[in-house]
């Protein structure tokens, strides 16, 4: 078997900018969901019109961001096999599984009910189009419940073993993977994360709304709405994602590390370092500006526990490399006789390593061939871009901390019924838009980038994943993909610019002077 | 109850379930796409049909991905090995599934009639586009695909693109493309409004013949042109996941296991009994033509997966790589929970389908989209 290097380094090229456009889609398909299912809500319950016309409005931006949403995520549920032939045979008996289930159990009641969302107003009961939207709500998240449960087993793979007859890792116990803790910091953190995008987009519509003196009933309502669910998310986002950071230390000690440009063990408890200039060739942080006691407190939630530094980690990789040889050794052995005792007992003693020595796949043909210096430039290749992984961190949870200060302020402004007073705050909120965005995407460069060498921690490198193809072809679909999408960004863009901008007066949802509050009460 | 060789044998049927279910359910919505400008010569009567799929085909797509989300966890090496060794082709069908949703969506958002052209273009693309690589990727399953496992269950591939180009792949392209067009057709004679369903019709009428030909030819074709795979000497049915384990001889006839089931004989026959059923009916334009044309999409699925079994993906390069349904399932356990989780939700998504379908019935008329302010 021959890995061609470029073909890894396209197709890694190609699922990450595939993933991160997807998710350009996704998390304000998760939070202007809920959005509307509250305000269809008040609406039901209220019978005020208003309400009814602002799920329309916000409804016409959700219908054009679900379609890019549903189109780019079709790419992805075939890209692991187009591109990671090896990796899905070698894990598809478990995650697959998670796949197939987003499929019946959630993204058919979504699509589903989309149709309906937009086109049953007139034939349907009001309380039936209610529970329409619920469920569209609840078909949405839970599609991101079960990817999530899939990429969290790629963090973290519990609950499965490897079988050498089939040369695959096969589930032993499948609510292991179900009930992953890291799924459920995951799952709260990545949909905290879509509802603050949500919030954010709503808000700033309706700031440029008010800065315009138009829609203003009709903005003011839709800011509450966004100021008390956005509240709500972006404190879920950042308290969770502590979570989040804890079920990572446990678990993947070295992005843990690579995050934090530590490159030594400190003595518990470990500081936090909030700023420095990590320096990759000589192993050491510039600069560094450390809040004592932090770090520890985040990582092991205890005063005593130490969290390896860098090189300490690739040190114990080596001790992994040689426990996964002799794994790799048995597994060998059992290939041709599957009942061979003391292969068996070897195999079961270390398999949990035994990715480690596939890690030495990219030096040597032979694992049980390495020489030292092949052991040490594969220990060497688990440490991730700590530079790019320390940065995108910083960036994403002071972005975090920007939401709760803005929503909480919209909050408070909200509750005064000051929101159109205060100008400068409007453009703030305005200004933010792309803010949301910026931090989500960040939040998959971490965890994915963070994961690296591996296409799942310990257990598979990404390397050898990889399908049996050309350059050329991974070329071909690259330029296809980049191309399209970009068209595809650009309109996408125009249209919600377009009926954005046009709002909800122009649209003929509502009168274009709906300053009278009375009028938001009668006419149906 | 359930051992691994029952799970194997329900697991092919729910695949086979699968890409029926897409067929029947998504394959109208890419016949309308692709004829939407032979049926609909005016923009109110594209708009027209259209809107006869607006509201649903986003649901029936669902289909398509649950396939793959399916084919992954049940058969993850097939998965695996098919969708990568047709990498372009397969890249092509994404790009069909793509445009598709933003064609449906967009399309109306602007009044410009070049915009609208564009739109029209890339819906019509990703009509053909699927229907006509959906059939060649099937002719090629018999024509084996040149692949081969090393002892790590490592694939290469030797082979590229316009290698599926083989004239009796090229054959099957042609059948699927006249199935799904009357397939199509037979929608829009239920549910557009009189002219566009009395043109639909006639169209429905034409390709369900020209389906009938193609069929029958390309069935004669592989009973004495195509040589057939057959797993040699003792078949194991509840062996290892391992396709290197059984040896494969090539130079049969792929109608073995209809000699061996003689009952797989009515598949073939129901596709083409439901090609008659749409001569008969779809002049009525109502539901039963549109009945019919599903049989007739069903029974041609069937009558390939039939005389494939138990094949999954032959191999022409080393046969003795081929994939079965005996060794390239995923393990018991997956297989089960997998079974339990169709058990569960396919029903529920039976039910809320209909629901939606009923909720949308009636035939959209073309005074209806005159005066419409549909957002969508």
């Amino acid at each position: 078997m021959i890995i061609d290097s470029d073909v890894v380094t396209l197709s890694r090229v190609q699922f990450a900018l595939t993933a991160l456009y997807h998710f350009l889609f996704v998390p304000l398909t998760l939070g202007l969901v809920w959005m509307l299912a509250i305000m269809e809500s008040v609406y039901v319950m209220t019978g005020r019109e208003v309400w009814k016309r602002m799920v329309q409005f916000w409804g016409v931006l959700f219908g054009i961001n679900f379609a890019m949403g549903v189109a780019t995520g079709i790419t992805m549920e075939f890209q692991f096999g187009m591109n990671w032939a090896y990796y899905a045979h070698y894990v598809g008996d478990v995650f697959g599984t998670p796949l197939a289930i987003e499929g019946l159990m959630a993204f058919f009641l979504e699509a589903t009910l989309v149709g309906v969302f937009f086109m049953g107003w007139t034939r349907i009961s009001r309380v039936s189009h209610l529970l329409v939207t619920w469920f569209l709500a609840l078909g949405t998240n839970l599609s991101a419940l079960w990817i999530l449960i899939a990429n969290a087993w790629m963090q973290n793979p519990v609950g499965a073993k490897f079988n050498p007859q089939t040369m695959r890792m096969e589930v032993t116990s499948f609510s292991d993977v179900l009930f992953n803790p890291v799924a459920q910091a995951k799952f709260v953190h990545t949909v905290s994360a879509g509802y603050v995008v949500g919030s954010m987009f709503v808000l700033s519509i309706s700031a440029w709304y008010l800065l315009r003196g138009r829609n203003v009933d009709f903005a003011k309502r839709s800011m509450t709405v966004a100021a008390s669910f956005g509240l709500a998310a972006a404190l879920s986002v950042v308290v969770l994602g502590d979570e989040s950071g804890y079920a990572v230390s446990e678990n993947q000690k070295m992005k843990m590390a690579a995050i934090e440009a530590m490159w030594e063990t400190e003595p518990p408890p470990a500081s936090f370092t909030v700023f420095g200039i990590p320096d990759v060739q000589n192993r050491t942080t510039h600069f560094a500006l450390h809040v004592p006691w932090v770090m520890g407190l985040i990582g092991t939630r205890s005063l005593d526990k130490p969290i390896p530094g860098i090189n300490n980690l690739v040190e114990d990789t080596k001790g992994k490399i040689g426990d996964g040889i002799q794994a790799y050794d048995a597994m060998l052995t059992l290939r041709k006789n599957p009942n061979d005792a003391q292969a068996n007992a070897t195999l079961s003693q270390y398999d949990g390593d035994m990715g480690y020595a596939l890690l030495l796949k990219r030096y040597v043909a032979d694992p049980r061939q390495a020489t030292p210096a092949d052991i040490q430039k594969a220990a060497d290749s688990t440490i991730p871009n700590v530079p790019v992984l320390f940065w995108a961190f910083r960036i994403m949870v002071a972005c975090g901390f920007y939401f709760i200060a803005l929503f909480a302020y919209a909050f408070w402004l909200a509750s005064k019924r000051q929101l159109d007073n205060k100008r400068w705050f409007l453009r703030l909120a305005l200004c933010s838009l792309p803010l949301p965005w910026v931090a989500a995407e960040l939040g998959w460069v971490v965890a994915e980038y963070g994961r690296q060498p591996w296409a799942i921690e310990g257990i598979l490198p990404t390397s050898l994943g990889v399908s049996s193809l050309t350059a050329g072809q991974v070329w071909t679909s690259l330029g296809g993909f980049v191309l399209f999408y970009t068209a595809l960004a650009v309109i996408d863009a125009t249209l919600m610019a377009k009926y954005a901008r046009k709002g909800p007066d122009e649209l003929g949802l509502w009168p274009a002077r709906d300053i009278d509050p009375a009028y938001s009460t009668s006419k149906a | 109850m359930f051992d691994i060789t029952t799970l194997r044998v329900i697991w092919w049927a729910l695949l086979g379930i699968l890409l029926i279910g897409f067929a029947i359910m998504d394959g109208f919505d890419f016949g309308i796409a692709a004829l939407l400008r032979v049926l609909g010569r005016t923009e109110h009567e594209r708009h027209v049909l259209l809107e006869t799929i607006e509201p649903t085909w986003e649901g029936n797509q669902v289909w398509f991905v649950l396939g793959g989300g399916a084919s992954f966890a049940a058969w993850p090496i097939l998965y695996a090995t098919a969708f990568s060794g047709l990498y372009l082709a397969l890249a092509l069908v994404l790009l069909a599934f793509i445009v598709r949703p933003v064609g449906f969506n967009f399309r109306n958002k602007m009044h410009d009639p070049r915009w609208r052209a564009v739109w029209d273009g890339a819906l019509i693309f990703s009509g053909f586009v699927v229907m006509l690589i959906s059939g060649v990727a099937f002719g090629n399953l018999f024509l084996g695909l040149p692949f081969r496992y090393d002892d790590d269950l490592h694939m290469t591939w030797q082979g590229g693109f316009f290698d599926l180009l083989h004239p009796y792949a090229i054959l099957a392209g042609l059948v699927s493309i006249a199935m799904l067009l009357t397939h199509g057709a037979c929608w829009a004679a239920y549910r557009a409004d009189q002219v566009i369903a009395q043109r639909a019709a006639r169209m429905a009428r034409w390709m369900a013949l020209a389906y009938a030909i193609t069929f029958v030819a390309a069935g004669i074709w592989l009973a004495y042109g195509v040589p057939g795979y057959g797993v040699a000497g003792p078949v194991v049915t509840d062996g290892v996941a391992n396709p290197l384990f059984k040896q494969v001889t090539v130079g049969g006839s792929w109608f073995a296991s209809y000699m061996m089931y003689p009952w797989f004989w009515l598949a073939p026959a129901l596709g083409l009994l439901g090609a008659v059923g749409v001569q008969w009916t779809v002049g009525k334009l109502s539901l039963t033509g549109f009945l019919c044309s599903s049989l007739m999409v069903a029974g041609t699925i069937l009558a390939a997966g039939f005389a494939l079994f138990p094949f999954l993906l032959p191999s022409s390069l080393d046969p003795h790589s081929s994939l079965t349904v005996w060794d390239a399932s995923s393990s018991h356990g997956t297989l089960l929970l997998m079974l339990g989780a169709v058990i569960i939700f396919l029903p529920i998504i039976i039910i809320y389908t209909a629901w939606v379908y009923r909720v949308m019935r009636g035939r959209v008329m073309l005074e209806d989209v005159q005066h419409s302010h549909n957002n969508y």
